[in-house]
């Protein structure tokens, strides 16, 4: 191909009446997109939306029915994703593609790797690894073992990795989903720089704040359609526009949280420790009340809500339900004292996504609809049709595959299969994690139409706005104890990050 | 759209979800048509009835194994519990004379205990059953060959022999044992939650634990159903050969798996349904009779048998890449 000399601010992508069928399906209709040199372009939209049929057409994973694709004006058919590669297409996904046991610079290489004399060119390798990750502003060491590496520097070397394949094309997919705030703000450096020299970022994300802070340009789908590109002001987009424009309908308020009066103690905790992380932890939780706990990554948040469920039972300390002490060593032993958790990661830790929703929903409350070792069947569908249709689970039948199910109904069968075991402590680790907007605001409901009926929730967040606006009451986290609690009224984002970073 | 797309998955869903199983039905019945051209014997009732009669060790052995499988795992071992049941009870039986009753039942039992270590070290040891059960083929066997010194016995008494070769109504005695097993496995998958557990933990055995699942405890008594199995075999092997041997049953394992992988179930755990097992038995089955009944050299079947186990899986494998 020839070269040609690209300006900031040319086109270098578009998408022209782009249409993607599946049997069945038309995941896109007719997709209007372009991007350009030097711009931010946030690709936003409901799960579902079409987002990530768009950037598997982008990197040749799919190939459109319809319509036409052009790199720097000409017209292109991508094959595959090697393909793409070679057109300057390089994308990141949300689970990184990295082989752990090989070094940084092996895997920057992965398949390129350049010979001297027949054999691979290590020197050559490490000087052009050092070179691209310069690039980003990173100064990890080519030689270190990927696995070793925590998950913001192996997001780095995913884009090394594009970068040294010479790609002017970035699809950074929810690249902040596994960040923490520093490490966000650093990502958002890194694109920036890479900005600047002239390489168009496609940046998918359902966070607004992000796009707030981000984007040049926003392009909205919804059910595989195209709705419209707007140009923003950084630190200034409408959030309720873009809402409006993403679930098609004006959400008047994000967090509908209704305030209930805290009936008795459920829950008490003292002293609660492990070796590993957990210190001298001491709480206590009412009936009908949101607690919500914030902290930074690896403050031991998860690990204390695991310690209380027993999953991951604590050393020493405490756990008092009802007055009473019980123990608590096993899961088995939490779901029998009342408590329930919904994990952080639904996929890996929350549900069996190849099996049912109502086997799901029954899954931690077979005993309560078995005779013995048999299961009674009118009793197990009636459960799982009464939970989903308490929660609303959308779906054709109960007895399709969890997998199928976006996040957010996912996270109702989740809470399905606590209520089915009437828990009446019901923690929720990050419970809004990887959902889209519209089914936020629907799992805020139902964690006030619980508490309303009297459930205490213990709610982990990282997200400030989420937790503030949820909470009854914020316990803040730091290196495994807790460095403040805050009272309603008494938060703000700052109180906060400055308690999660143990300066307070 | 979204009306019509929701409609037609619940439309779909019984094909969606047994694809694999009726696609190897169909093939069945190919084979089956395609024999009975080929060959004037296939299709006569005293072939039919022997081709299950010759199928149903292994479909027995497969039922076993199918739990294993869904559940994440595998088991090497089975073979060798099958010759340590019939040995040891072939000795019991004959050599020191105890009731064949009490003979078969301490093959059961011998079954179910050397399932059950196996299920125990796996589940508390945390030793992937690859290697714990590779570790039981050769000790079960190893035991198996020196309790009998090596040698066979011959010449069982009449109940055994009766299980062996005996019939109902003109039905084999071990085709009515591998329809009990059959039905058993079936209710037990479908309707218990040991059943359910099973899927769940080979599913995500994460999120099973975090359901209050006693992993081991699940896993402990799939072992040993794989086992109780293999004791049901080598009764019935002993009784159809008349004999035993602590030399029978060499691997039995992989024709278990492969019947297991024909019928569909994933090797990676948490999905398959009990019947794809008996159609894998089955196909596996009437291919062995197809190729003796046309004179096809053993060493060739041995080759068109192991080009149908990956093909079968293949074709599966490249509908689903394509989806």
């Amino acid at each position: 191909m020839k070269e040609k000399t690209v300006n900031i601010g040319d086109v270098i992508f578009e998408m022209e009446n782009v249409t993607k069928k599946f049997p069945g399906v038309v995941a896109l209709d007719n997709i209007q997109f372009n991007l350009k040199a030097g711009e931010v372009h946030v690709l936003l939209g409901e799960n579902g939306a079409g987002k990530s049929t768009l950037i598997k057409t982008m990197t040749g994973a799919h190939k459109p029915t319809e319509g036409t694709i052009k790199v720097n004006g000409e017209v292109v058919h991508i094959e595959d994703p090697i393909h793409a590669q070679e057109l300057g297409i390089g994308a990141v996904y949300q689970e990184f593609n990295l082989v752990p046991f090989l070094d940084v610079a092996q895997n920057v290489f992965l398949g390129k790797e350049p010979k001297k004399n027949g054999v691979i060119d290590r020197e050559y390798m490490i000087k052009r690894t050092k070179e691209v990750l310069n690039m980003v502003g990173s100064d990890i060491d080519p030689t270190v073992m990927v696995e070793s590496l925590g998950v913001a520097s192996q997001q780095m070397v995913e884009i090394a990795k594009a970068l040294n394949a010479d790609s002017k094309i970035l699809i950074l997919d929810e690249p902040s989903a596994v960040l923490t705030e520093k490490e966000i703000n650093k990502l958002f450096e890194v694109i920036e720089r890479l900005v600047k020299k002239g390489v168009g970022v496609v940046y998918i994300s359902h966070r607004l704040e992000e796009i707030n802070v981000i984007a040049d340009r926003v392009t909205v789908l919804r059910d595989g359609q195209y709705i419209e590109t707007v140009k923003v002001e950084k630190n200034n987009i409408d959030k309720n526009e873009l809402v409006r424009l993403m679930v098609g309908r004006q959400l008047d308020d994000f967090f509908p949280k209704h305030d209930v009066v805290p009936g008795e103690e459920i829950l008490r905790v003292e002293n609660l420790s492990t070796h590993k992380l957990l210190k001298n932890i001491s709480f206590s939780l009412k009936q009908g009340e949101i607690l919500g706990i914030g902290g930074l990554v690896g403050a031991g948040r998860t690990e204390l809500v695991k310690a209380i469920f027993g999953a991951e039972p604590a050393d020493s300390g405490k756990i008092v339900v009802k007055g009473k002490e019980v123990t608590i060593r096993t899961p088995k032993e939490g779901i029998l004292n009342r408590i329930g958790l919904a994990p952080e990661d639904r996929k890996l830790e929350g549900l069996v996504q190849i099996l049912e929703i109502d086997k799901n929903i029954n899954m931690a409350s077979l005993d309560k609809v078995s005779n013995g070792p048999f299961i009674n069947e009118q009793k197990f569908n009636s459960v799982a049709a009464d939970m989903s249709e308490k929660l609303k689970v959308k779906t054709p039948s109960l007895k399709q595959l969890v997998c199928n199910l976006s996040g957010g109904n996912q996270q109702k069968v989740v809470l399905s299969k606590w209520l089915a075991c009437e828990s009446e402590i019901l923690i929720l680790d990050e419970p809004t994690r990887g959902i889209d907007v519209g089914a936020k605001v629907e799992v805020y409901s139902l964690m006030n139409d619980l508490a309303k009926a009297g459930k205490a929730i213990i709610m982990v967040s990282s997200e400030l706005p989420e937790l503030i606006a949820m909470s009854d009451r914020i316990l803040v986290m730091h290196e495994g104890s807790i460095s403040g609690e805050l009272k309603k009224g008494d938060y703000s984002q700052e109180k906060i990050l400055k308690l999660a970073a143990g300066e307070a | 759209m979204e009306n019509t797309k929701l409609l037609k998955l619940k439309n779909n869903r019984f094909f969606e979800s047994y694809k694999t199983q009726i696609s190897t039905f169909i093939a069945l019945i190919i084979l089956c048509i395609i024999l009975t051209f080929l060959t004037d014997k296939f299709f006569t009732g005293k072939n039919l009835i022997s081709v299950l009669r010759q199928s149903s060790i292994n479909s027995i052995l497969a039922a076993g194994m199918t739990f294993v499988i869904i559940s994440g795992g595998i088991d090497l071992s089975v073979g060798a519990i099958v010759a340590l049941s019939t040995a040891i009870m072939g000795d019991l039986v004959v050599n020191t004379g105890i009731n064949p009753f009490l003979g078969m039942f301490i093959a059961l039992v011998l079954g179910v205990a050397s399932g059950a270590i196996q299920g125990l070290i796996i589940a508390k040891v945390k030793i992937p059953p690859f290697i714990v059960t590779l570790g039981g083929m050769t000790i079960w066997r190893g035991i198996a060959l020196e309790y009998v010194d090596g040698s066979n016995v011959y010449g069982l008494p009449d109940q055994l022999k009766w299980l062996g070769g005996g019939d109902v109504f003109g039905l084999p005695a071990p085709v009515l044992v591998a329809m009990l097993v059959y039905l058993a496995s079936w209710f037990l998958l479908k309707k218990t939650k040991f059943g359910t557990y099973t899927y769940a933990i080979g599913g995500n055995e994460v999120a099973a634990r975090l359901s209050g699942i006693s992993i081991a405890k699940v896993q402990i008594l799939i072992y040993s159903f794989c086992g109780l199995l293999c004791g049901i075999s080598g009764i019935l092997i002993a009784g159809r050969i008349n004999a035993t041997s602590a030399v029978v049953g060499t691997g039995y394992e992989l024709d278990a798996i492969a019947a297991v992988a024909i019928g569909g179930t994933s090797m990676s755990g948490g999905k398959g349904i009990i019947w794809g097992t008996l159609l894998g038995a089955l196909v596996m089955g009437v291919i062995r009779n197809g190729l003796n009944l046309m004179r096809v050299s053993p060493y060739y079947q041995q080759i068109i048998i192991g080009i149908v186990i990956v093909g079968a899986v293949s074709i599966d494998a490249i509908r689903r890449n394509k989806k």
